[in-house]
């Protein structure tokens, strides 16, 4: 089972209490009536989907409810660091440490044969 | 002149009883709760009013006599009181800003007592309620099985479960298997 540090609770919880809230970090634009389609696109839908660290929205939906943001690696699934909401991103690592012995499913998958 | 209909109070679990030797689960008695938000700054008032002390810690809980208040977030708490008095005007009565939603009727609670306590709630909640980590007095808002609860410990080996009334058959007879697997 995945845990979770929730900022708010001051603990780690089972993933099962959380929500995944998208991306965060992203920036509503203060002039939306004047951007362009294309602006609007790229502000509302488009994201980066990177393979390793992303920056995302969690909310312990059934803890305290909060949101807060997270830094995940994307292969491992490793919680870097959460933070809470209205914080900026912290200074991570240049390279994310994704250890050789995490059960990634492309491992998996390869040890299967 | 029509007949007046009388509404008579019908308590969701009433007459249940279920459990093993190594944990009873037995429905609480009703009470009168409030769920309860409000800014920091008026926690004090609030305290006073309701004649218990807010807590601001997480997973912590204050009790006077049969009054209990439940950290569940920064700005929310669950208000239990189990001789079902008007928390609402108790809360009005602190001129503090705040939001008060009765909920005496939405929530039940189910009383797991007994050395198989912490084994009965486990079978369905993925907390760690060892006493070092979820002590006498600690709270939370969780999960139990499908459906979300607020768990209160109450002693060492008593535990008050709040749920929603809809869920209520569901989280006893979970809690009930979760007891007789716990005596195994
Ligand atoms: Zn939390």
């Amino acid at each position: 089972m995945l845990l979770i540090y929730c900022p708010y609770c001051e603990e780690e919880r089972s993933e099962l209490e959380f929500r995944n809230g998208g991306d965060a970090h992203i920036a509503r634009p203060t002039n939306m009536a004047e951007i362009s389609d294309e602006e609007f696109e790229a502000y509302f839908f488009l994201r980066d989907n990177p393979k390793g660290v992303i920056f995302e929205r969690w909310r312990h939906i059934h803890g305290c409810g909060r949101f807060f943001n997270a830094a995940r690696d994307t292969v491992s699934d490793r919680f870097i660091a959460t933070y809470r909401a209205g914080e900026p991103k912290p200074v991570l690592d240049a390279e994310p440490k994704t250890p050789a012995t995490v059960e990634t499913y492309e491992a998996l998958e390869g040890a299967a044969q | 002149m029509a007949d007046q209909a009388m509404a008579t109070r019908k308590a969701p679990l009433e007459g249940l009883r279920g459990g093993s030797p190594a944990a009873t689960v037995t429905p609480a008695v009703p009470a009168s709760r409030i769920a309860l938000r409000a800014p920091a700054e008026s926690v004090s008032a609030l305290s006073a009013a309701l004649g218990v002390t807010l807590p601001v810690r997480p997973k912590t809980s204050a009790s006077t006599a049969k009054r209990h208040a439940l950290w569940l977030g920064p700005d929310e708490w669950l208000v239990i009181d189990e001789d079902g008095a008007d928390l609402m005007a108790a809360a009005a009565s602190s001129n503090a800003l705040h939001s008060a939603t009765d909920v005496s009727h939405r929530n039940t609670a189910v009383i797991v007592s007994g050395s198989g306590a912490e084994v009965a709630i486990n079978s369905g909640c993925p907390q760690d309620l060892s006493l070092a980590i979820f002590p006498v007095g600690a709270c939370s808002r969780t999960i139990f099985g499908k459906a979300e609860i607020i768990l209160f410990r109450t002693a060492e080996d008593s535990f008050r479960v709040e749920c929603w009334r809809s869920f209520s058959s569901f989280v006893f007879g979970l809690l009930s298997e979760g007891a007789i697997d716990a005596g195994h």
